[in-house]
């Protein structure tokens, strides 16, 4: 276990080299800078006002020296400043984690709350009117576009109830705060829940037909005990795989939820980022995501020990 | 035209309220509150004189104050309605050559530190570009060309020498883009903690989440501000943004957000909301490399400039609520717009499109072009709606002369290099003007050292004239000297205008007090005269 962890560790580091670089290279690769935009929402085109600009941020210099700059500093905790808002970047990270953490959870809990029972009830109901219905809604989940949905979620509170859902303000408290990321959460957890949803029926549709879960109902387990502590608990592992893919697929997911309620999440501070080519900002949001994704996955890699006892990891 | 244009430009007043004085007007102005306005996009800094968007002085001018500002009674910005601000009066040299300005006394910095004139010497300097401190861009330095020193005399009395004689210097000082700033606050704070005299002291902008004001408590002006606050939180989603307006959760849209098939839609949900829908001084124009073959043939220029119809981007971009002129902005809202008289003899304005385009087919003809030969481009354009929507457009009159368009989109971040480096052959762009003004629009947008002139046009010719006009006292005399520049630019295909946009502002009734110009959308958000009747 020891060498195992020791492998998947090395190995973490160097995905996450990999994808510092990645993330360096694209962000130069891609045309214009920050001095572009600046001059271009001045509508100026001085050279030389802009060869000054570019030296004074330093992004005059030869590429290799830049990632040692960035990449030494993203090690040391020195962050830089946003080309942008010129505040530290850690404190601008630190103001948008909070908030996209929240909302992510809460669409990560609407994803399991509802997948995962909803995919139970669906097999063990197989072909009901019930299976037809649900099947029918995990589908429109996984088809919907999410900017669309949003809207129309949007457009209803304020036909029906003359209120918008939209964070346009700090949240008094964390109930507050809650009932405002509930809505989007929803529109970002539908997806996911379909999704899980159709798994779950699947995987355990093929496990209610192993020959342990009949006899588990020969010895007279009952139906809830057959099916929750026999059958989805091995039904879980794709499931989980999947969760922890959609956990990494959720930022993609809260970029569009989080322009469309508003909400001053990391996500869209990094859409932002990337227009106004904000490389501090982009560079270390995107290493911070990526060493979560890492870590997410690890996880889940443990997670399978423990749900399949089958499963060990050896030196 | 003229007339249709305005009977739309009426039905649309009326059609949005505006006509309608809403009753609180006419109460006693009540105290508190904070206003809330829709921000449409994160401001690129607080610093007002390094921004030339409406995005920095929507916010942020409630933070200063000018020495002049253009009168927000009076519907229009105009030269004969300036009122006082940190100069409490001004007066000519016999020359014109010299304007002094004498300042009000007791001002304080929302530091508490005493505004002087060794501050107001201080912005010019920086604005100039003369001063220690440099203002990290500075796109208004053409502005103030003509200005070749500022001299104190003593605390409270400051004196502009001029190269020449330019009355518009003062409605260029009224501009929203013409705030004081303070000489011991350096030009980089001022970008995140802008320091003001104005009604309002900043709190804060959370990038993507919202700008705070409070009430400056020692703001010089008696009994104002009457707003508590003003916030503006940042809702980049159109959509979102105006369900948030119909909501109530902001009182008051962004600026010019508001476009004609939006209004309707507006108007059905919050029928009690008042709308300002109207012309916003910014341009869609073509911009042409006459660098670059084969439009270094002055032929396929013109050809180009008469397969356009006006009136079909009009129609299919504003309902036909757009305003068609030349480079200045066209009566009745503009001040400066020649009459259709001039403008329909230039090439391509002429509403008989099916002549211009026989003309513009027997110009590529000479050249070779015809339908078994067809001149392929590619059309540059930014990749945001009111500039990609014409350039679709263009390429569909384009067709009609021979010549076939390839829409070529590019990333705003990568646009301003590319035309920077003369990378394009044809090119949709937007211009916006601070001012109502020809002094501003030409020597901003046509003068050979502008760092805003986008295309490197020049025309040492004009320049002259641009001289010429700007020292003309006698305004008859000098709106025939602009209508004569602004033709001679159209004929030379320097920046074609193909229309004039519009955009509206929408509120709710509780907000009293706010008064947009109806020929420019940057100078009206000082705010200090906006109340809450809740």
């Amino acid at each position: 276990m020891g060498a195992y962890l020791a492998r998947r560790s090395a190995l973490m580091l160097l995905t996450l080299f990999g994808i510092s670089v990645i993330i360096f290279v694209l962000l130069r690769v891609v045309p214009g800078n920050i001095v572009d935009i600046l001059f271009d929402t001045a509508g100026m085109i001085d050279p030389a006002d802009k060869a000054r600009i570019e030296r004074d941020l330093g992004i005059d210099l030869p590429l290799p020296q830049q990632y040692f700059v960035w990449i030494s500093g993203f090690f040391s905790g020195n962050l830089g400043f946003s080309y942008v808002s010129e505040k530290l970047v850690v404190a601008e990270i630190a103001l948008r984690i909070p908030v996209t953490l929240k909302l992510a959870i809460l669409a990560l809990f609407f994803t399991v709350a509802l997948g995962v029972p909803l995919g139970v009830i669906s097999a063990v109901r197989q072909d009901t009117a019930i299976d037809y219905t649900l099947r029918v809604v995990s589908l429109s989940g996984l088809s919907l576009p999410s900017f669309w949905l949003a809207l129309l979620i949007l457009m209803a509170f304020v036909s029906w109830f003359g209120m918008i859902p939209i964070y346009t303000d700090t949240p008094a408290s964390i109930w507050d705060e809650i009932v405002l990321l509930a809505v989007p959460a929803a529109a970002v957890g539908f997806r996911s829940s379909s999704l899980v949803m159709r798994l779950t029926r699947s995987a355990m549709l093929e496990v209610l037909r192993q020959d342990y879960i009949r006899t588990a109902r020969a010895k007279g387990a009952t139906r809830n005990s057959v099916n929750y502590r026999h059958a989805l608990r091995n039904a879980l592992l794709p499931v989980v795989t999947v969760l922890g893919i959609e956990a990494a697929f959720l930022i993609g997911g809260l970029i569009v939820t989080e322009t469309v309620f508003n909400i001053p999440g990391v996500a869209r501070f990094l859409v932002e980022a990337i227009r106004s080519r904000d490389y501090p900002i982009v560079q270390n949001l995107v290493m911070m995501i990526a060493v979560v994704v890492v870590l997410v996955n690890f996880a889940v890699d443990m997670l399978y020990a423990s749900l399949d006892p089958r499963i060990k990891y050896t030196d | 035209m003229l007339v249709l244009h305005r009977l739309l430009f009426a039905a649309f007043v009326a059609f949005s309220g505006a006509v309608i004085v809403p009753a609180a007007q006419a109460q006693e102005p009540k105290r508190g509150g904070v206003l809330r306005v829709q921000q449409r996009e994160n401001p690129p800094s607080a610093s007002i004189h390094e921004g030339a968007t409406v995005s920095v002085n929507a916010p942020f001018m409630g933070v200063y104050n000018n020495l002049v500002m253009f009168d927000t009674k009076d519907d229009r910005d105009r030269m004969d309605a300036i009122v006082p601000e940190l100069a409490t009066e001004w007066s000519w040299s016999a020359d014109g050559k010299a304007l002094t300005f004498k300042l009000r006394s007791g001002v304080k910095w929302h530091d508490g530190k005493p505004f002087t004139s060794a501050d107001v010497k201080c912005t010019m300097d920086l604005l100039r570009g003369v001063g220690e401190d440099k203002l990290r861009i500075n796109p208004r330095r053409s502005w103030y060309t003509n200005v070749q020193e500022t001299v104190t005399n003593g605390d409270l009395e400051i004196t502009f020498k001029l190269g020449w004689a330019q009355p518009s210097l003062l409605g260029m000082l009224a501009s929203g883009y013409s705030p004081m700033y303070p000489c011991h606050v350096n030009a980089a704070t001022m970008r995140t903690k802008p320091i003001g005299t104005g009604p309002f002291r900043f709190v804060e902008l959370k990038q993507n989440e919202i700008v705070r004001l409070a009430r400056n408590p020692d703001y010089w002006k008696p009994g104002r501000p009457y707003l508590d606050g003003i916030e503006m939180p940042i809702i980049t989603t159109r959509a979102t943004a105006m369900l948030a307006f119909i909501a109530g959760r902001v009182d008051m849209t962004f600026p010019t957000e508001v476009s004609p098939p939006i209004l309707a839609d507006v108007k059905s949900q919050a029928p009690q909301s008042i709308c300002r829908m109207g012309p916003t001084n910014v341009s869609v124009n073509l911009i042409i490399n006459r660098d670059k073959a084969p439009f270094d043939n002055a032929d396929l220029r013109r050809a180009m400039a008469l397969t356009i119809d006006r009136k079909a981007f009009n129609d299919i971009l504003y309902e036909g609520t757009g305003a068609l002129g030349a480079a200045m902005l066209p009566a009745p809202e503009g001040v400066w717009g020649m009459p259709q008289s001039i403008l329909q003899s230039i090439a391509g304005y002429d509403p008989d499109v099916a002549k211009n385009r026989a003309e513009a087919r027997a110009l590529m003809e000479k050249h070779g072009y015809g339908p078994n030969k067809r001149l392929s481009l590619k059309i540059s354009t930014r990749n945001i709606a009111p500039q990609r929507d014409p350039a679709v457009i263009l390429i569909d009159h384009l067709r009609e002369i021979y010549v076939e368009g390839e829409l070529e989109i590019v990333e705003t971040a990568a646009w301003h290099a590319k035309i920077s480096r003369k990378d394009y052959v044809v090119g949709l762009n937007l211009t916006g003007n601070g001012i109502d003004d020809p002094d501003q629009n030409f020597f901003e947008n046509y003068s050979c050292k502008s760092e805003r002139n986008v295309t490197g046009y020049c025309n040492l010719e004009l320049e002259k004239m641009f001289v010429a006009q700007s020292q003309e006292t006698d305004i008859e005399k000098r709106r025939r000297m602009v209508w004569e520049i602004d033709r001679q630019l159209q004929e030379d295909l320097a920046r074609p205008i193909i229309v004039h946009t519009v955009g509206g502002t929408c509120w709710h009734p509780t907000v009293v007090g706010f008064n947009p110009a109806v020929n420019a959308i940057y100078n009206r958000y000082r705010y200090d005269d906006v109340w809450l009747n809740r």
